[in-house]
């Protein structure tokens, strides 16, 4: 399987759009049928990603119904300054798994959401593409060294802490640490050229 | 209030991954809250997971959970808009450590006092924590514990500040350096300094009393 398949470029920015247009119906008029598009779109890849973390069809399917369910409940938190509505699902997925493993409060994360209004008004320009974030970041994965994107594909996707990741791949603790930041610090940087 | 010291940014990832223990999560979460810089970093960081979910080849999920999760929709409680948060003032806590400390504020900790100028408090966490939680209260010319070697450690200063060869360090200022570095931080306010330090716990540990109990042996 790859590890990450590209999108088509030419449409995936708009795609992104949609999504944000079909998450606002359902924050402002509870519209079922953008919910059902949206449900069709991401519930697949919300079951693959979390399937990619080890949990078996079944529970990966009480995952994508919780997660679905939060998209519909907390809809009106959704801010398109703050990312794309792929980036939104995905932390409402991570709290998700982190709430099931209890390896910490997926509230210390909620918390923060709070600070987002202020942000946006000290750091617009900091933002990312927004609607056409998550082509880029396909774009920009494949574009970095293959030893960073390694990295940071199994701690976004297989949820690998760092010292695991060093035992795993038999490298120093250090060298995980310089090659995520390496990796991080070359994906922000072709992220903003894009934008 | 500008934050002069920050996140690294590997324990960034860990944190927008969700892979880090409790205790440095709570610490990060602490300076997030009082950090736009990292805030704004952190979202770039969750962009990356969004793009990776984003590009998932789809697993066709059941007809069933289709149905289930519509037809679970009605009446569910929906969440209103949050109303955007001021910046915190100087002697607010965040939100994560009212709840973690159960005060509101740091006057009403309950300390522990072993040593002149010296006082601690053990954060509860839930059992099986693999790191801990503590909070010190070190008085103008006392040392900060050198770092546990051998496991993350991470210090985040509440109130007054101390200085070591990285610079000031003042209230939001993240110390998160890397497990090898040594150096000796002094506290150099008028003030009673109090941070909040995560550590992993070691086989070799040695004890937080300790460390602080020879505080210019430069360990």
């Amino acid at each position: 399987m790859p590890l990450v398949t590209m999108a088509d470029p030419r449409t995936s920015g708009q795609r992104n759009d949609i999504y944000a247009s079909l998450l606002h119906r359902v924050a402002q008029s509870r519209d079922r049928s953008a919910f059902a598009e949206l449900f069709d779109h991401f519930a697949p890849r919300v079951k693959s990603f979390m399937m990619r973390k080890g949990y078996n069809s079944e529970l990966a399917e009480d995952l994508v119904q919780e997660a679905m369910i939060a998209v519909w409940t907390k809809a009106a938190l959704f801010s398109s300054d703050r990312g794309s509505v792929s980036t939104w699902i995905f932390t409402i997925a991570r709290n998700l798994g982190i709430d099931r493993l209890r390896r910490e409060k997926s509230q210390l994360y909620t918390d923060l959401e709070d600070f987002d209004a202020i942000d946006e008004t000290s750091g617009a320009e900091e933002n990312l593409g927004r609607s056409q974030e998550d082509n880029h970041v396909a774009k920009a994965l494949a574009q970095i060294p293959v030893e960073q994107r390694e990295l940071l594909i199994l701690s976004f996707v297989e949820d690998v802490p760092q010292s695991e990741i060093a035992q795993r791949l038999n490298i120093p603790l250090g060298t995980v640490k310089s090659r995520m930041r390496l990796g991080y610090q070359r994906m922000r940087k072709l992220l903003e050229t894009v934008t | 209030m500008t934050i002069a010291h920050h996140l690294d940014d590997a324990t960034l990832i860990s944190f927008a991954t969700g892979t880090l223990a409790e205790a440095h999560a709570i610490v990060i979460s602490a300076h997030l809250a009082l950090c736009p810089q990292c805030r704004a970093s952190l979202h770039k960081a969750e962009a990356i997971g969004g793009g990776v979910l984003a590009e998932q080849a789809p697993v066709a999920v059941s007809q069933t959970l289709r149905e289930a999760t519509l037809a679970s929709l009605d009446g569910l409680p929906v969440a209103a808009p949050k109303k955007a948060r001021t910046a915190l003032n100087s002697y607010e806590l965040p939100d994560v450590l009212v709840r973690a400390l159960g005060v509101t504020s740091l006057d009403q900790i309950k300390w522990h006092r072993k040593l002149p100028g010296v006082a601690i408090y053990d954060v509860p966490l839930p059992k099986g924590s693999k790191a801990k939680l503590k909070l010190l209260a070190l008085e103008k010319g006392r040392a900060m514990p050198d770092h546990a070697h051998g496991g993350e450690e991470l210090t985040l200063v509440l109130k007054g500040s101390y200085s070591d060869k990285f610079g000031k360090f003042s209230r939001g200022d993240l110390a998160d350096l890397a497990e090898d570095v040594e150096h000796q931080p002094i506290v150099d306010s008028d003030e009673t300094c109090i941070c909040l330090i995560s550590f992993d716990v070691p086989a070799r540990f040695k004890s937080i009393w300790a460390r602080l109990a020879q505080p210019f042996s430069g360990l």
